[in-house]
């Protein structure tokens, strides 16, 4: 019984942020966008083209920060067994995917004009490939194996063994030579963007955070109700007639 | 329900300490590794340092020295300098320059040291800084090897 | 106006960029939602169904 009194309560909270939350994403890309697009200036090096870098460096962040849920939801699960964190961390994976995909298309579409290549294998981008296949292999294990149980193990692992992989992209361009930039915005000295050009990159990373919430917790209900119809299944299959 | 609680406190070590571990010899190795293995480039002190020789293939990084980018009179072929303000290494180059190259920064070229001493790129692509601001201001940063931050990082480099 | 979509000549590149990332965010967001009502449906299915058969 008390393994659906958490979902029940999950949902009406999840019920009562969805609203607030796709109105807070609306407004944030109506903003983010308009900044980054009308109400700020080229750069005086990159021109036009540094505009990428609005939706480029935010869904790093994210992926970054997706990845970070989907560890923190692998060690509840594989610790306290919490059937709602096993859920969580599959909810977060095709979120984390998609931006990290768009972190590595973005920074290529930027790359090109730029430096002159769309991809070099230096410590940034390669580890960003790794924290892609990782998500990908988190997604590929729960399909893989047929125990739910066995799988979300398997797969809460592999989530847990990446996270090492996280402070290697964050200080990648600090320990090895790379062709891609130092940080700009989370360093000790303070953010090195003009404040015209800060407002529309934190803009979007607030529209993208809230796009994440919405999704989130979209999927979250999505898995709860897929693990709701396992469940009958199973018992219909036990108990076929009568059951109540 | 003690014994549950027990083995609930006991996976909560396991994990935490596995997780550990696990991060921190990673992290191990990668230094173990140095610098180098992982490093997308050589600076023109490294190069000194190495003594590498004519012939062999390898990436060269650094900033374009202020006033030493010229065009040779096919039209086609630049020369310039990378430096790392301690060392230089002149550069010659075919072909198109990205959009990016300007001197006073970064670049990361390939290609070989020639008899001379020039190494000859086969392919130079720029590397952009950390400031990003409206035309018309500049950053601090500019005036490379001058900057407090630069001739910093040179002192700690060769008290290294 | 033309001036905007040229993007300093870098069209294909920022357009591109945003153009992809339009896709993948509506994409997955419209998919789970798909997704979402679907098995909502199911769950409310299954309900009925062992209501009905007991």
């Amino acid at each position: 019984m008390h393994r659906f009194a958490n979902p029940a309560q999950f949902n009406r909270l999840a019920d009562a942020i969805l609203p607030w939350a796709i109105g807070a994403m609306v407004l944030l890309f109506a903003a983010g966008l308009y900044t980054a697009f009308f109400a700020s200036p080229p750069d005086y090096q990159q021109g036009e083209s540094v505009r990428v870098m609005y939706i480029h460096a935010p869904a790093a962040w994210m992926a970054m920060f997706i990845y970070m849920v989907m560890a923190v939801a692998s060690f509840t699960a594989l610790v306290w067994r919490h059937p709602l964190a096993l859920l969580a961390g599959r909810a977060t994976a095709p979120l984390g995917a998609m931006f990290t995909a768009l972190a590595l298309l973005t920074g290529m579409l930027w790359g090109k004009p730029m430096w002159g290549t769309y991809w070099v294998w230096d410590g940034r981008l390669t580890s960003v490939l790794i924290l892609f296949f990782l998500y990908l292999g988190y997604m590929a294990l729960w399909q893989s194996v047929e125990d739910e149980e066995k799988a979300g193990r398997a797969a809460s692992i592999l989530a847990l063994v990446g996270v090492v992989n996280i402070p290697i992209i964050k200080f990648s361009v600090d320990w090895w030579s790379t062709l891609h930039q130092p940080a700009s915005v989370i360093r000790l000295d303070g953010p090195t963007i003009d404040g015209s050009m800060l407002l529309p990159l934190l803009l979007m990373a607030a529209a993208y955070q809230a796009y994440f919430i919405v999704v989130f917790l979209w999927r979250m209900k999505l898995e709860i109700n897929r693990r709701k119809l396992a469940v009958a299944r199973q018992a219909m299959m036990h108990a076929p007639v009568g059951a109540e | 329900m003690a014994g549950l609680k027990t083995r609930k406190k006991q996976r909560l070590v396991v994990v935490s300490v596995a997780l550990t571990s696990l991060v921190g010899a990673t992290l191990l190795i990668l230094f173990a590794l140095g610098g180098d293995s992982l490093s997308l480039f050589l600076q023109p002190s490294d190069v000194k340092e190495r003594q590498v020789e004519a012939g062999q293939h390898f990436r060269l990084g650094g900033l374009v020295e202020t006033g030493s980018f010229s065009r040779l009179d096919d039209g086609l072929t630049f020369r310039f300098t990378v430096t790392d303000c301690l060392a230089n290494q002149p550069v010659e180059f075919t072909g198109l320059l990205p959009d990016l190259f300007r001197e006073g920064q970064g670049v990361v070229t390939e290609g070989e040291l020639n008899a001379d001493g020039v190494f000859v790129a086969s392919t130079v692509l720029a590397k952009h800084d950390e400031n990003y601001r409206p035309p018309g201001t500049m950053p601090k940063s500019e005036g490379q090897c001058s900057h407090p931050d630069d001739q910093a990082a040179a002192a700690a480099y060769s008290e290294g | 106006m033309a001036d905007f979509f040229d993007m300093g000549g870098y069209a294909a590149f920022v357009w591109a960029a945003y153009g992809l990332s339009a896709v993948a965010l509506v994409g997955l967001a419209l998919s789970s939602r798909k997704q979402l009502k679907k098995s909502a449906e199911d769950v409310e299915a299954a309900r009925a169904r062992r209501k009905g058969g007991s």
